[in-house]
């Protein structure tokens, strides 16, 4: 996979390797997410660039302005298959371990070697295996418990380890908040974030994928016995008990600088922002907008909803949730990373703070450097956005 | 190799080191130009060919964007030593020509603005004041990926 804005090095670096043509054309995937529309004669440039590309290479599944976020429209346009190997050019392509997937982040020039031989090496990471067990507090979500994680390993505590999610709090988690796990795990340097794939992984995805990907799907489902190798050597376990879990709150400017949401109340915001790879799925949407509903967002306040994909976007358009935004005061855009990249569109200002439902709060990461980025979920966004301060639902 | 460090803390991430709004760019010049700018308004110009960049721990967290170790190789800086650095960056910044080096305890022996000599063979970094740091050494298929200037050259090269 590679998107708009790391696709045109990664093409650059593949012309220079000088192979007549890419490796397999069906077997990437491009869409373009971060800078949509585009924003600037560069992202421009960047776009005619990689559709010429997909046109040239005869990419079957080139994904233009309209459909979303990579990492979502991957599992939605059924590319993502348990038991498969998937690398993208951006790092939180760990997402699709949600499925069962070894799905991991690499750079440009990797790309290009894959482009071009369909071949990487790899070192075999060592396992960090979280036994989650527990459930979960009303107020809380997913995205409490891989804060509350990462908090407790540290931004590099997993580094160049396969994360490994199981226990009785994933089995019963939705696609949507499993992702919400194996998408951070970047965040503590993990190399991807697995999951077993169960009947729910079978269900979201037996309608997504087509041809022999379909018994491919079946088959791995009843067959296979994807589970941590608990004799492997450098295995680390940690149990973590979510039952009295509150909400959390990554402060600026790392994402392990992890705090109860309760101690935070008196943090005033100027932005809030839905939305991302992590946090812009139906299921947040809702989750935001039970809370909105017939309410107002904080005099002076901005809050920007961007639904993770266009399928997101139409479901919660018959859901009738983008007129709970619009009414609560919030901007509702097109499906795109928005502002976590901090590059496209509703950036924050010198002095400014943003609470946001997506994965990274680095210093400058979504616009000024003398801003500041927290990051929730969905559910304490939107109390927050209410509040107009940092606030925990009922 | 000789040169002056700059010493960054901890966790030193990919939007420090090129901020996301440049991404647009794919040309090391201009690429350059923003390099720390997270943290520097104007690092190219304080660095000059052959200095280092000196970080604690975790080093390139974040993103997997390759544009980051171009920035450094753009501006000169012969190698970035630090405690630890996160994955994808490790191997962005061999693929593109820069050499990174491991060397637990660094941040607390190397001072900002010192002059420092790093010995490539030897796998030791010699501070002003005479004392010595070890760092893991490359293993040779490394250090001629490196020599080539990246993993591409170098592959060019391997096929003449």
């Amino acid at each position: 996979m590679i998107h708009d804005l790391t696709g045109p090095l990664a093409v650059e670096s593949f012309n220079k390797i000088g192979t007549e043509k890419v490796w397999d054309p069906s077997k990437i995937v491009i869409p373009f997410d971060h800078q949509v529309p585009a924003d600037s004669l560069d992202s421009t440039n960047n776009h005619i660039f990689m559709r010429k590309f997909a046109k040239e290479e005869n990419i079957e599944h080139f994904y233009d302005v309209n459909e979303g976020i990579c990492h979502q429209v991957l599992p939605e346009k059924g590319h993502v298959l348990p038991g498969t190997l998937i690398v993208g050019a951006d790092s939180h392509t760990c997402t699709y371990g949600a499925f069962g997937a070894f799905a991991t982040g690499i750079g440009s020039t990797d790309m290009a070697m894959v482009l071009s031989t369909g071949q990487l090496w790899f070192k075999v990471p060592e396992t960090i295996q979280f036994n989650i067990n527990g459930d979960l507090k009303e107020n809380t979500s997913a995205k409490d418990v891989i804060l509350h994680i990462i908090g407790t390993v540290g931004a590099d505590g997993a580094t160049y380890k396969s994360c490994e999610f199981i226990g009785d709090t994933i089995s019963s988690m939705s696609i949507s908040d499993r992702m919400v796990l194996s998408n951070m795990a970047i965040e503590m340097g993990g190399k991807t974030g697995l999951m077993e794939p169960d009947e729910k992984t079978y269900e979201y995805l037996k309608d997504r994928v087509s041809g022999e990907n379909k018994n491919r799907l079946k088959a791995f489902i009843e067959k296979s016995n994807l589970k941590t190798d608990l004799d492997s050597s450098g295995l680390e376990i940690i149990d973590v008990d979510v039952t009295k879990l509150e909400p959390q709150v990554a402060c600026p400017n790392n994402v392990d600088n992890v705090k109860p949401a309760s101690e935070l109340s008196d943090v005033e915001i100027n932005q809030v922002f839905l939305g991302s790879c992590t946090n812009g799925r139906i299921e947040d949407l809702r989750d935001a907008a039970k809370i909105l509903k017939g309410n107002k967002i904080a005099n002076g306040l901005r809050m920007l909803v961007i639904p993770a994909s266009k399928e997101t976007y139409l479901k919660a358009l018959d859901e009738g949730l983008i007129k709970i935004f619009v009414e609560a005061g919030a901007l509702v855009s097109q499906p795109c990373c928005g502002p976590c990249l901090g590059g496209h569109t509703g950036l924050i200002g010198p002095e400014e703070v943003s609470l946001s439902t997506s994965n990274r709060n680095f210093k400058g990461r979504q616009g000024s450097p003398d801003g500041e980025v927290y990051l929730s979920s969905a559910k304490v966004a939107a109390e927050s956005a209410i509040e107009g301060k940092i606030s925990i639902p009922e | 190799m000789k040169g002056k460090v700059f010493k960054f803390g901890n966790d030193i991430d990919t939007d420090i080191i090129l901020p996301g709004r440049y991404l647009i760019y794919t040309d090391e010049e201009e690429l350059s130009k923003h390099c720390m700018e997270g943290l520097v308004s104007d690092f190219k110009s304080q660095a000059k060919p052959g200095d280092f960049i000196v970080g604690g721990t975790n080093f390139g967290c974040g993103s997997s964007r390759e544009h980051a170790p171009i920035a450094i190789k753009g501006c000169g800086i012969s190698a970035v030593i630090a405690e630890s650095f996160a994955r994808i960056f490790y191997r962005n910044a061999t693929n593109v020509g820069v050499p990174l080096l491991e060397a637990p305890g660094i941040s607390e022996i190397i001072e900002d603005g010192e002059e420092i000599e790093v010995d490539m063979k030897k796998g030791l970094i010699i501070s002003e004041s005479g004392k010595e740091i070890e760092f893991k050494k490359l293993p040779p298929f490394m250090l001629e990926i490196l020599e080539s200037g990246g993993l591409i050259s170098y592959l060019r090269k391997q096929n003449e």
